[in-house]
C-alpha cells in the first residue's frame, strides 16, 4: 500500500516566493499533499516574469507554475481571526508547516511553535527565514545577490580584472529550498518514531556559508593558513577552462593524470614529454598556459562544442559544452532519458517542463498535475476539513477565505 | 532533554568522490548517520583527498596566491607527512564520519564489500557509472547481499542514454546544464567567467534527501530501493525560470551577470579599499527612496531617467556609474548597516576572514573547532540548519585515512584477527598510500 515514500503526508504550505515553495515544490515532486495556502492576491511570485508571451498574468508565470506542480491553492486571509482558525484546522491534519515569512511573523499571527504543537504535538515546522531566527542580523532584508555575497562564495566567483560575478536568477533560495526538504524529512523521521515534532530554523545565509561550492573548501583553508582568497584568472590555466570552438564554447580539463590525453586528441603526443607542462604546480602559470594553448586553439576551432566534447570523453577527459537554453532542450541525452514532462494547464495549454530532480526504483510517483490556479481547491480542502457548504459560504462573506 | 539525533542506527557506505556525493554523506553524517568512507590505498581518487598522495613542498609554495589555493592550502602552508589528511577540500565535509581503506576494484576487495553491504542501511557514489559495474557493485548485485539495502547512485548525467559514462566535474556539468552560459559576464565571452560548482552542492542535498524519502518508505515495506540522482537532472529545476521562458516564449536567455529581470540598481559596488565591494538590490520604490536618502539625495537621482523602476532598469548602466562615483569613497559595513537601517536589501561581499569574523555566524554559532593529529585544532564551516530540541554540533574531527579499519572490519564486518592480519599483509589496510601512488 505504501507505494511511495511519502504516501498519506500532508503538508501545511505557507511559503511563497521561491525558497519555500522550493522546499514543497521537493515534497510534491515525491508524492505528499501539498495545501498551499495563499494570501487573497495570491503568491506574489504569481508577478513575476517570464510570463507566457510576455502578457502579465497571475496563472501565467514561469517561475509560479514551476515552482508549484502537484500542489492544491487554497486562499486564506491570515490576518482574519477565521482565517487563522481555518489554518489551526489544517495543522491537526497535516504532518509538516513549511513557512518563509519574515521572523516573528508566525507569532505575531497566532501561529508560532508553541501554538501549533499544542494543537499537533508531531507536528514539523520548518522556518526558512534570510538570517535565521536568531542573532543580530534576523531583520535584515536580503535577495539572491546579497545572500550569495555575504554567505556564498561570490569573493572568488568570477574574472580578477572584473567585480564579483552572482549566480543565475535563483539559485541561492532554490538550495535553501532544497535544504528546507532535506531537514524537513530528517525531523520528520524523527517525529514519527518519537511522537514529537520541532522547529526547523534554515538561515538562507548560513545555507550558503555551509555551501558546497568551493566556500566551505576556501572557509577550511582559511582557517588552515590565515589567508583570504580572491577570483583568479580563469582563462590560463593549462589545458583546463573555458576555451572557444567552431560554433561556441567548451570547458575540458585535460591537466593532471589526463594530460597525455589531451596532448593525443589534439595531434601533438609529444607535449606529454615537454617538461613544462608536467609540475602540478604549472597548472595557473599564464605563460605555461598560453604556450599549450597555440596547439590547442586551432584543434578547437575545427570542432563544434559537441565534437570537441565528445572527443574529449571519448579520451578520458572530463568535458562539458557551454550550453544555451536552447542547446538543453534539444540535446538528445536528456530527450533520451525522458527528462522533460509535458503538463497540461487550463490558462496556459500543454507546457514542456524540467523533470523531477532524481529517479526513485522502487516509488510509484504521482502524475504530474499543474500549478493550481489561485484558490482552485478551497473548497474542496474545506469540504475534506468537514465544513458545510453554508459554513464555507459565511467563512467567504467575512472575508476569511 | 535533548533527544538522540535523528538518524543514529543508521549505516551509510560512501564511495564517493569529488564534491557532490561527500556533501551528501556529510549531511547524513551530521544528523547522526554513521558513514564509512570506503578508500583505496593504491590510487588517489581524484580532486577528494587532494590532488596527489606525496605533494613537496616547493609545489605547495608555488601554488600560493593561485587557483590551484583550492587543493594546496594545507594548515600552515605545510604539505606535511600525510598531506592527503590535511587538504580542506577533504577535510570540510569529513568530520562525523568514518574510514576504511579497501579497494573494490579487485575481487578479494569485492567479496569484503559484499560483507560490509550485508551489515548496512544505505550505499551512496558517485562514479562513472562503468566504475560501479566493474566493481561488480551494481543494485542488481548488492540487493542480492542485502535486500534492504538503500542505493544512492550520483553521476554526472544518468545510468543510461548518450551520456551516461561521461566525465564530469561540477563546472563541466553546469556548462552542460547553461548555468554557465546564463551567469556569464554580459559583455564578456564565457572563459573570462571562471568556475562555478553549485550543481554539486544541489545534488548532494537533494540526494540526503532521497535517501531520506527511501529509509521512511523503507520503514513501512521492509523494501530497499535504487535511487539516480543525474547531478545535471537535478541542477537544471534551479534555473527552471529560464527553462520556462524558452518553454513558453522560445527566448534564449543570453548571459545575465548581476543583472536582475526587474531590479535596478542591482548589482556589486567598489567600496574603499582593495577587492572591496558591496552589493545593492532595489527591488521596489520605497527602497529606492532609502538608497537616494542613503545617498544624501544627489541631483542625478531626481533624473526623469531615474525616476521609475522601469527607467531605472533601462537606464541601468548610467545608475550603476553613479552608484559606483558614491560607493568609492564609502566603507562597506559601515555601507552596509546604513542601508539595511534604511530598509535596502545590501550585504558586503565577504571573503573568508569576513566571514570568520561575522557577528551574526558568530553569534549562532556557525563555525565550531575539531581537533585532529593531522591538523591540530580548527574552526570549521559548521551546520547548515538547527532543529529546537536536537541541539547539534560538529562531533568528530576529519577523518584520516584508514583511520577506522580496525573498528569496521573487526566490528561491523566481524573479521578474525587473523583474517584482518592477512588484509594487512596484501595491502588492502593501512593508513597511507601504497608505494608508488603519484
Amino acid at each position: 500500500m505504501f507505494d511511495n515514500a511519502l504516501e498519506g503526508v500532508r503538508v501545511l504550505d505557507l511559503t511563497h516566493h521561491v525558497a519555500g515553495p522550493q522546499c514543497t515544490k521537493l515534497l510534491a515532486d515525491y508524492g505528499a499533499d501539498v495545501i498551499k495556502v495563499e494570501r487573497p492576491s495570491g503568491d506574489p511570485a504569481r508577478s513575476i516574469g517570464p510570463f507566457q508571451n510576455d502578457q502579465p498574468h497571475p496563472e501565467k508565470s514561469g517561475l509560479f507554475l514551476h515552482l508549484n506542480i502537484n500542489k492544491r491553492s487554497i486562499t486564506i486571509n491570515l490576518k482574519h481571526p477565521n482565517g487563522v482558525g481555518v489554518v489551526k484546522e489544517l495543522v491537526r491534519e497535516s504532518d509538516i508547516v513549511i513557512e518563509n515569512f519574515r521572523p516573528g511573523m508566525m507569532d505575531s499571527l497566532g501561529l508560532g511553535y508553541d501554538v501549533l504543537e499544542k494543537i499537533n504535538p508531531a507536528i514539523v515546522l520548518t522556518s526558512i527565514s534570510n538570517f535565521g531566527q536568531t542573532g543580530p542580523y534576523r531583520e535584515m532584508k536580503s535577495s539572491d545577490i546579497v545572500a550569495y555575497a555575504m554567505g556564498g562564495p561570490m569573493n572568488i566567483t568570477g574574472h580578477a580584472d572584473y567585480e564579483p560575478l552572482k549566480l543565475a536568477g535563483n539559485i541561492v533560495a532554490m538550495h535553501a529550498g532544497s535544504v528546507g526538504a532535506y531537514a524537513t524529512m530528517v525531523a520528520l523521521w524523527d517525529a514519527e518514531d518519537t511522537g514529537e515534532g520541532q522547529n526547523v530554523d534554515i538561515s538562507i545565509y548560513e545555507t550558503q556559508a555551509g555551501f558546497r561550492d568551493r566556500r566551505v573548501i576556501y572557509l577550511t583553508a582559511h582557517a588552515y593558513t590565515g589567508e583570504s582568497y580572491s577570483r583568479p584568472d580563469p582563462g590560463y590555466r593549462v589545458a583546463s577552462g573555458t576555451r572557444p570552438c567552431a560554433d561556441g564554447f567548451v570547458n575540458i580539463l585535460g591537466f593532471g593524470p589526463r594530460f597525455r590525453n589531451i596532448s593525443n586528441m589534439i595531434g601533438h603526443p609529444e607535449l606529454a614529454d615537454d617538461p613544462k607542462f608536467a609540475d602540478p604546480a604549472g597548472r595557473s602559470d599564464p605563460d605555461v598556459a598560453m604556450a599549450f594553448d597555440e596547439y590547442y586553439i586551432p584543434w578547437l576551432m575545427e570542432h563544434t562544442k559537441l565534437e570537441a566534447v565528445n572527443e574529449a570523453q571519448d579520451n578520458q577527459l572530463l568535458a562539458g559544452p557551454i550550453n544555451t537554453v536552447e542547446d538543453i532542450f534539444k540535446d538528445p541525452h536528456f530527450e533520451f532519458r525522458g527528462y522533460w514532462d509535458t503538463i497540461d494547464h487550463p490558462e496556459t495549454g500543454e507546457l514542456t517542463y524540467p523533470g523531477r530532480p532524481f529517479k526513485m526504483s522502487g516509488a510509484e510517483l504521482p502524475p504530474r498535475s499543474p500549478a493550481p490556479l489561485l484558490g482552485q481547491h478551497t473548497v474542496e480542502v474545506l469540504e475534506n476539513l468537514g465544513h458545510t457548504t453554508q459554513v464555507i459560504s459565511l467563512l467567504r462573506e467575512s472575508g476569511a477565505i | 532533554m535533548s533527544k538522540k539525533l535523528p538518524l543514529e542506527g543508521i549505516r551509510v557506505v560512501d564511495v564517493t568522490l569529488v564534491w557532490a556525493g561527500p556533501h551528501c554523506t556529510q549531511l547524513l553524517a551530521e544528523w547522526g548517520a554513521e558513514v564509512i568512507r570506503v578508500e583505496p590505498r593504491s590510487r588517489m581518487q581524484p580532486s577528494t583527498r587532494g590532488t596527489a598522495a606525496h605533494i613537496t613542498q616547493a609545489q605547495v609554495d608555488r601554488a600560493k596566491g593561485t587557483g590551484s589555493a583550492l587543493f594546496m592550502s594545507f594548515p600552515d602552508n605545510e604539505a606535511g607527512e600525510r598531506p592527503y589528511n590535511r587538504s580542506p577540500a577533504f577535510n570540510s565535509h569529513a568530520r562525523n564520519k568514518r574510514s576504511m581503506t579497501l579497494d573494490i576494484m579487485t575481487p578479494e576487495g569485492q567479496e569484503m564489500f559484499r560483507r560490509l553491504i550485508a551489515e548496512s542501511d544505505v550505499f551512496v557514489e558517485n562514479n562513472v557509472p562503468e566504475t560501479i559495474e566493474r566493481a561488480n557493485a551494481t543494485y542488481e548485485e548488492l540487493s542480492k547481499v542485502n535486500p534492504k539495502l538503500i542505493m544512492l547512485r550520483m553521476p554526472g548525467y544518468g545510468l543510461d542514454g548518450p551520456y551516461k559514462n561521461y566525465r564530469t566535474f561540477g563546472t563541466h556539468m553546469e556548462g552542460m546544464a547553461g548555468h554557465h552560459h546564463i551567469r556569464s559576464y554580459p559583455d564578456l565571452d564565457p572563459s573570462m567567467t571562471g568556475d562555478s560548482f553549485t550543481g554539486d552542492a544541489a545534488a548532494g542535498v537533494q540526494g540526503a534527501f532521497a535517501v531520506m524519502l527511501a529509509l521512511r518508505q523503507r520503514k513501512r515495506t521492509g523494501k530497499g530501493q535504487q535511487i539516480e540522482m543525474a547531478l545535471a537532472e537535478g541542477f537544471i529545476p534551479y534555473m527552471g525560470e529560464f527553462m520556462m521562458d524558452y518553454s513558453m516564449n522560445g527566448r534564449i536567455t543570453e548571459p545575465q551577470g548581476n543583472r536582475h529581470r526587474s531590479h535596478a540598481p542591482h548589482n556589486v559596488y567598489p567600496c574603499q579599499g582593495e577587492d572591496r565591494w558591496i552589493v545593492i538590490d532595489v527591488g521596489t520604490p520605497e527602497e529606492w527612496s532609502g538608497l537616494t536618502e542613503v545617498m544624501g539625495d544627489p541631483d542625478w537621482a531626481s533624473d526623469p531617467m531615474f525616476g521609475d523602476p522601469v527607467s531605472r532598469w533601462q537606464n541601468q548602466k548610467e545608475l550603476d556609474s553613479h552608484i559606483t562615483a558614491w560607493t568609492r569613497t564609502q566603507e562597506r559595513y559601515d555601507l552596509f548597516h546604513r542601508l539595511q537601517n534604511a530598509g535596502v536589501p545590501a550585504g558586503p561581499v565577504q571573503n573568508e576572514a569576513d566571514a570568520y569574523n561575522c557577528i551574526h555566524l558568530n553569534e549562532r554559532g556557525f563555525f565550531e573547532e575539531l581537533t585532529s593529529p593531522d591538523t591540530g585544532t580548527r574552526s570549521y564551516p559548521g551546520l547548515i540548519f538547527g532543529m529546537s530540541k536536537t541541539p547539534n554540533h560538529l562531533r568528530r574531527h576529519p577523518v584520516a585515512l584508514g583511520e577506522d579499519n580496525e573498528y569496521v572490519y573487526k566490528e561491523v564486518m566481524g573479521l578474525s584477527d587473523d583474517e584482518y592480519t592477512e588484509l594487512e599483509n596484501k595491502g588492502h589496510i593501512g593508513t597511507d598510500y601504497a608505494p608508488g601512488v603519484p
